[in-house]
């Protein structure tokens, strides 16, 4: 029998506000255990929660950007369940009004992927376990109270590609809103699935898996692809697939049954008495909506249609909203729109990873890349040349000018000083010459080489190639 | 009369005209405390070093006319459920014991900046879950009426220590009556605002949405000098309400002739003592000669109030309390070998049985399958009560009910029943299911016991209440009372 897989995600992304969502603590990643904590995070008693109102605002600039329905009335409830890592034993979160609910992302093939809802809570601590049989573990409360979103897909995708596809995008759009840095491997994206299988064509759902510990999109495709596989093979022999929830484990490429149903927990939600409902005015939504940038769909499409990009480069260029805000820069200056992407994918790229450096992180002058561009066209630096001071600029941050003056860089294109170096080179190289009149036209490189030497490399070489057929010319009996 | 015996306002009269300093006053408290602490067990911890200190240096503030404020120098007592840094703060559980916190409740800060004394901790039910202080961990209080007797709970430590001078006045914190319960058995006059008038920041939760802090003191006046003290706005609770300041003081001088006050037919049926009955209808007259119109009112949903009040603040606590695991501060279980079973001793051994109660009984309420009939349906009953008392307050000012259907009870009579002990709350509970400022005033005595008369106010409204416990006041003695310290004919008269 053919199967037909049904895949929901619930997708958590911290956000990067400043501090934490009910007090005043840092959120910083990585600083030491337990110093960016305080009597409310850490749930000591008498203490209470306040809410963080940029929570609230990046909250809605997700949904806004995911097409969702954003609640005038919201409120928060406790998710009662007791952990470690949890100091007040209930999470802060949304259980039956969030933030925003009913929007969608479109994949490339145009089909929508359903966002049933979007709602803030609080991150957890952080257990460390010490080495087996030691029998300790630490916490660090750093993360607790930090901020998240949950988004929670409706069950709209059908293949392990999709689901990448839709993580991707969504990631996307949450770096471009600038309300999350989305780093699986710090932990600041994570995500759950959900799988079913069902008969192809048929409209009842089948038993779902819910798939933990996935730390990379590549994870999210082959445990997806995994788990299709176990349960068709389960379904063809007639078995039946329990309702549980697995584990991805990356070294064993599985999943792994954590707990089934019956463990699940009642989580007795019910509403914080200590926060008072969230109430949006429209105006309030209208005004973050206004500030919200241009998406990342709609800036590859602008891209291709106002600079006349092919989808590939627009695509590689708004992967990242800070290199498609740096390609435009530099199309202020200067107008070949293509010229300028090869060049970004090309040069910069190559420059970029070998540094290891974010597009973020980017502090290249766009002008200077301009600059360089510029004068390539102009032919007063040759390829090569711009490379070279490309290079220096994108290390240094020296302008183009700066480092042309330094380096000597400049290109011959004056023609008269340029015949004299090409007819002292003929003059020089008799034999070379008889061999081109000859038919051995391949000497005219070595000939090109030897101007080269003569001009230390900062003969136009487009001239050279000109005057060499020329002067030849000349020769000719 | 010793000086522990006056009132605030007298005390800060002596203070204007330099007749008497703080360390005098102190001095006096201390001496209270030496005779009659160890028969009543009103404070869980005394700092009586520190407090002299502080009131040597507002001697200092004194004469030089440098007051803080109306309560600089005034020895003050704080509930043991108030966080105040530096100092071990339990809420009479074992499962607190050694929590220092490294903060103070905003109310507490407030009257520490104001130059307010501390002279320690007060004995109270643990987590504030009871009315007769019985439910201490550490040990019972007693009534200074008659040490036999419970002094009322959950603040039963506060009422006692302001009744018996061991402090001038006290912070206690009210969910379900737990100021004006005890203020009534232990004649002083207590305050629970309005939720949201004083911030919680600090008060260690019970049950967050009926919980308040308030002042018990020797009459309606102190009151409002307290009031005056802890109310406003604070950032650090969310449930604070930004409320224009009212001047309390100045507002108890108003004339109350022509004020309405209503007699709900439900808080006067079966299970009032009659003699409690007695003394209320006989108060009743008294501000009726003062020119208030009394009308009879009914409002029908008393009944549920129980119910609604023990189901939404059970669930709640249940939420409020299961932070309480030994791993970060407090009391933890010996042993580590196993999470859940460390969980399950810690908890066991430091919760007491009321405690674990409402702990299971609120956890049953939140369950999967349980929640729409208990704790849902219980949230819709909370808001017809608060329409109920909205319907009301449209023709009436304040409405007038005893605080206790009962006389203050003996010492281990209500323990071995819980329902009947729940029956002490049953005038007080609907109020703070309303969230609704009351008062308990004392309205005379009965076998030697105090009876209380709880005034209800509409929302915000403490200055009414407090104008009208405060007229009713001036032409009656009961709130001068003293259960010690008094000399001989000074007894005032019902």
């Amino acid at each position: 029998m053919k199967f037909e897989a049904v895949i929901g995600l619930e997708v958590h992304a911290e956000l990067s506000t400043a501090s934490k969502i009910f007090c005043a603590c840092a959120t910083k990643y990585g600083a030491e255990a337990n110093t960016q904590t305080c009597p409310v995070c850490l749930g000591l008693p008498g203490t209470l929660p306040v809410l963080n109102e940029k929570a609230v605002e990046y909250c809605i600039r997700a949904g806004l950007a995911l097409n969702c329905r954003i609640a005038d009335f919201s409120k928060l409830d406790r998710k009662n369940y007791f952990y470690p890592d949890l100091p007040k034993a209930y999470q802060i979160s949304q259980y039956d009004l969030p933030l925003c609910r009913d929007g969608f992302l479109t994949l490339a093939s145009g089909k929508r992927i359903g966002i049933t809802r979007i709602h803030i809570e609080e991150d957890a601590g952080k257990l460390m376990h010490s080495p087996e049989g030691e029998g300790f573990s630490l916490v660090d409360y750093n993360r607790a109270g930090v901020p998240l979103i949950e988004i929670v897909t409706a069950p709209d995708l059908a293949t392990p590609e999709e689901a990448v596809e839709f993580l991707e995008k969504l990631r996307r759009i949450l770096i471009y809103l600038g309300i999350s840095d989305c780093k699986m491997e710090e932990g600041s994206l994570r995500c759950d699935a959900n799988i079913s299988l069902k008969p192809a064509g048929a409209e009842t759902l089948g038993t779902k898996t819910e798939l933990k510990n996935i730390n990379s999109f590549k994870a999210l495709g082959r445990a997806l692809a995994y788990e299709i596989e176990r349960q068709a093979e389960l379904l063809a022999e007639g078995k039946t697939v329990k309702q549980e929830t697995r584990k991805w484990e990356e070294a064993k490429q599985r999943t792994l049954s954590l707990r089934s149903k019956e463990d699940t927990q009642d989580y007795r939600y019910f509403p914080d008495p200590d926060l008072v409902p969230v109430e949006l005015d429209q105006a309030y939504v209208a005004a973050i909506a206004a500030s919200l940038p241009e998406l990342p769909e709609a800036k590859k499409r602008r891209l291709i249609e106002e600079y006349k990009l092919p989808e590939y480069d627009a695509d590689l260029l708004t992967g990242s909203r800070h290199l498609a805000d740096f390609f435009e820069a530099v199309l202020k200056d200067y107008c070949n729109p293509k010229a300028a992407s090869n060049f970004i994918m090309g040069e910069l790229f190559r420059l970029m990873g070998e540094e290891g450096l974010a597009p973020e992180a980017l502090a290249l002058n766009p002008a200077h890349l301009a600059d360089i561009l510029r004068r390539i066209d102009q032919g007063e630096l040759s390829v090569s040349q711009g490379k070279k001071v490309f290079e220096k600029a994108f290390r240094t941050g020296a302008s183009p000018a700066e480092i042309i003056a330094a380096e000597g860089l400049r290109q011959i294109s004056d023609e008269a000083s340029l015949r004299t170096v090409v007819t002292q080179v003929l003059a020089a190289h008799p034999q070379s010459v008889n061999d081109y009149l000859n038919g051995k036209t391949k000497v005219a490189q070595f000939l090109t080489g030897q101007v080269m030497r003569e001009t230390k490399g900062q003969a136009n070489p487009q001239l050279i190639k000109e005057l060499l057929e020329e002067e030849l010319a000349k020769l000719r009996p | 009369m010793e000086l522990c015996d006056l009132t605030l306002h007298e005390i800060k009269d002596l203070f204007a005209q330099k007749e008497v300093l703080p360390s005098l006053v102190m001095a006096s408290v201390v001496k209270r405390i030496e005779e009659v602490e160890e028969k009543l067990g009103a404070y869980l911890a005394l700092d009586l070093e520190a407090a002299m200190a502080a009131a040597r240096a507002a001697d200092e503030r004194i004469k030089a006319g440098r007051a803080l404020g109306p309560l600089d120098g005034i020895p003050v007592a704080i509930k043991d459920n108030l966080c105040q840094a530096g100092r071990e703060s339990t809420c009479a559980s074992r499962i607190l014991q050694g929590f220092v916190p490294p903060y103070t409740a905003t109310a507490v800060q407030k009257l520490l900046e104001q130059g307010a004394l501390v002279p320690g901790r007060t004995n109270m039910d643990e987590f504030a879950m009871g009315s007769s202080t019985e439910n201490s961990a550490f040990k019972p209080a007693k009534n200074p009426w008659d040490p036999e007797r419970v002094p009322g709970g959950s603040s039963g430590g506060s009422a006692a220590a302001v009744a018996a001078g061991e402090a001038i006045a006290a912070l206690g914190s009210d969910t379900g009556g737990s100021i004006r319960q005890p203020a009534a058995f232990c004649g002083v006059t207590g305050l629970k605002p309005t939720y949201g008038l004083v911030s919680r920041y600090g008060l260690v939760a019970f049950a967050s949405s009926f919980d308040q802090i308030g002042p018990l003191a020797k009459d309606a006046e102190d009151c409002a000098l307290m009031l005056a003290a802890i109310a406003g706005y604070d950032p650090l609770d969310s449930t604070s309400v930004r409320n224009g300041q009212v001047d309390y003081p100045k507002e108890l001088e108003r004339e109350v002739a022509g004020r309405t006050i209503g007699l709900p037919r439900e808080y006067f049926g079966e299970g009032l003592d009659p003699e409690v009955r007695r003394l209320i209808m006989a108060a009743v007259a008294h501000l009726e000669e003062l020119g208030v119109r009394v009308v009879e009112l009914s409002l029908k949903l008393t009944e549920y109030a129980l119910p609604v009040y023990y189901l939404i603040s059970s669930a709640e606590a249940s939420s409020n309390l299961a932070r309480y695991d030994g791993i970060r501060y407090g009391r933890a279980a010996a042993g580590r070998e196993d999470l859940a079973a460390y969980y399950t001793r810690t908890r066991a051994e430091g919760f007491g049985p009321e405690v674990k109660r409402r702990i299971m009984l609120g956890t049953y309420a939140l369950s999967a399958g349980y929640y729409e009939a208990y704790y849902q349906k219980a949230q819709q009953v909370r808001t017809l009560i608060c329409r109920e008392f909205e319907e009301a307050f449209r023709v009436v000012d304040a409405i007038v009910t005893p605080t206790s259907p009962t006389l203050p009870f003996r010492l281990g009579e209500r323990l071995a029943d819980p329902l009947a002990m729940y029956l002490s709350d049953v005038c007080t509970v609907p109020v703070n299911i309303a969230g609704l400022p009351a008062v308990s005033v004392p309205c005379g005595f009965a076998q030697g016991l105090p009876v209380g008369m709880q005034i209800i106010g509409r929302p915000f409204a403490e200055a009414t209440i407090l104008n009208l416990a405060h007229q009713y006041q001036k032409v009656t003695v009961h709130h001068r009372a003293r259960p010690y310290g008094r000399r001989r004919g000074e007894q005032n008269e019902v």
